[in-house]
């Protein structure tokens, strides 16, 4: 649940929130830090969960003496009004089989905090490039249905590519295509989410998953990124 | 996946920790026998917090059924080696309870009935003034089980006058610096705050990029987002056993306004810590 860290509760009706997926070296994660500091967001408040592996530490954007002691736990939120834009970032990684609810309760805060839309920054493995992405630029994108009304003009012009289908079951010849994101986390089950336009009355309840109807969201995923252990 | 020097391809552990393929895997070819048997592991893995006499599970969280003021958790054999010897032994505590958990570091398979020598969470309050409350928490609490622990301690309904001070020790090497390793005067004291603690700690305040994970970081997290004053002491020692000298270095905290008036006969304190490590102590020789 959203903790707000002042006394103020911060309204985000319109705003654009970006959030890291966990994946294959921490990609999402290293561009939320660098667009938190360079932008200079404002923490606003806390992401407090249960799914996520507990890490505490001092300010990792400190800039004086001043702001490095103030406390950092592994899920916290920050925004920047000026440009609507609300960051959330993730330290760390899900307790085992936490990542579904995860999922369900971050969307739920989406949807009751009134976000625009969602930007997810992940990542893939680099070795499950086929030839045709081995000689293409390294970054994807995805969109949600509705998303995909608002921005298509602007994609078009920056030359993006979205990213490809591939073989369900590589093993198999005839294997039916689907999105596949190997090494990229949540963002799969945050896309397949998205990807549902119903209202809410009209999903079947499987009562693992939270209906929470359509959302936007975009997903942008570098491919050129080796696993470094 | 990576290539070993003998030119074989193998997966390799993924360094943003990323199983996710593996555990989707599992949640989609489990069986109803699967699930049956997470639940009884989940059943199993369970935190439960007892009454002392009566052996039988608080009905709210212990925050919650009794008042606290001051709050002192001791994490790991040194720290409780630290606060039995300085703190429990200068005035008398009252055991109010224990949290009984069950997770693949504890030795004993035998969850229903884990004895005092097994490792373990036993929370204390002062005779004299209630209100103080001292945990004892020798046993690992995994990962899965540490927002069960807060949630059976403190509830959700946080008190904004608690006062909490944690105390742990971790080894030096997970310490990340830019000086020497050699430079490093081992043990010493670092220190994490809440922002709505006002006292300055007993020592310099740990440094970016360290971290810290675990029960204390799950403790110091809670105190964070709900505002209640805390601060963690961590001892960086090269000494992963119970160690006099690492028990030693922890002492500057007994000058903090956490432990004012709980400490009284600092040497004698120091003679019981010096028993405490030689009963512990095992004769460990390769031959024997």
């Amino acid at each position: 649940m959203f903790v707000p860290s002042g006394e103020s509760v911060s309204d985000l009706a319109g705003f654009t929130l970006l959030m890291p997926a966990v994946s294959v070296g921490n990609v999402g994660q290293l561009a939320i830090d660098l667009i938190i500091s360079t932008l200079n967001m404002s923490k606003i408040g806390y992401f407090y969960t249960d799914c996520l592996v507990p890490m505490v530490g001092n300010n990792p954007y400190a800039t004086s003496e001043e702001n490095s002691t103030e406390l950092s736990i592994n899920a916290e939120v920050y925004s920047l009004p000026s440009k609507k834009l609300v960051a959330l970032q993730l330290r760390s990684i899900f307790i085992k089989y936490k990542s579904k609810p995860f999922c369900e309760k971050l969307l739920s805060w989406v949807k009751s905090s009134n976000c625009a839309q969602v930007v997810v920054l992940s990542s893939s493995h680099s070795y499950h490039r086929n030839d045709l992405q081995l000689r293409s630029t390294p970054f994807r994108y995805l969109l949600t249905p509705s998303m995909q009304k608002s921005v298509q003009n602007k994609i078009k012009s920056l030359n993006w590519e979205e990213m490809e289908k591939s073989p369900c079951v590589p093993e198999i010849r005839d294997s039916e295509f689907c999105i596949r994101i190997p090494g990229g986390g949540i963002t799969k089950t945050l896309y397949d989410e998205g990807y549902s336009v119903m209202t809410p009355q009209h999903l079947p309840c499987h009562g693992k998953c939270q209906v929470l109807g359509d959302y936007s969201l975009a997903v942008v995923i570098p491919l050129r990124f080796f696993d470094l252990f | 996946m990576a290539a070993t020097f003998f030119g074989e391809v193998v997966k390799a552990p993924c360094r943003a920790g990323t199983e996710d393929e593996e555990e989707e895997d599992e949640e989609r070819t489990e069986t109803p026998e699967d699930r049956e048997v997470r639940r009884q592991l989940a059943r199993k893995r369970e935190v439960r917090l007892l009454r002392r006499q009566t052996k039988t599970s608080l009905e709210v969280s212990l925050l919650e059924k009794y008042p606290c003021s001051k709050f002192i958790i001791a994490v790991g054999n040194n720290a409780v080696a630290f606060l039995s010897s300085f703190v429990m032994n200068s005035g008398a505590w009252e055991e109010v309870g224990c949290a009984k958990l069950w997770n693949e570091w504890c030795r004993t398979t035998d969850t229903a009935h884990l004895s005092p020598a097994e490792a373990f969470c036993v929370f204390y309050h002062l005779k004299s003034n209630p209100s103080v409350f001292l945990c004892q928490c020798s046993c690992y609490v995994a990962e899965d089980q540490q927002y069960q622990w807060l949630e059976k301690v403190f509830g959700s309904c946080p008190k904004k006058n608690t006062q909490v001070t944690v105390l742990t020790s971790r080894h030096v090497t997970d310490y990340r610096t830019s000086e020497s390793p050699g430079s490093l005067r081992c043990p010493f004291l670092r220190a994490l705050k809440t922002q709505t603690l006002k006292e300055p700690p007993c020592c310099p305040l740990l440094e970016q990029p360290n971290i810290v994970h675990d029960l204390p970081a799950a403790v110091l997290s809670h105190c964070q987002v709900w505002k209640l004053p805390a601060v963690l002491y961590l001892c960086y020692t090269d000494v992963m056993k119970l160690d006099l000298v690492t028990m030693e270095a922890f002492k500057p905290v007994l000058s903090s306004r956490s432990f004012k008036g709980l400490v009284k006969n600092i040497p004698q304190s120091t003679e019981i810590l010096k028993k405490l490590v030689t009963a512990e102590e095992i004769q460990s020789n390769i031959y024997t």
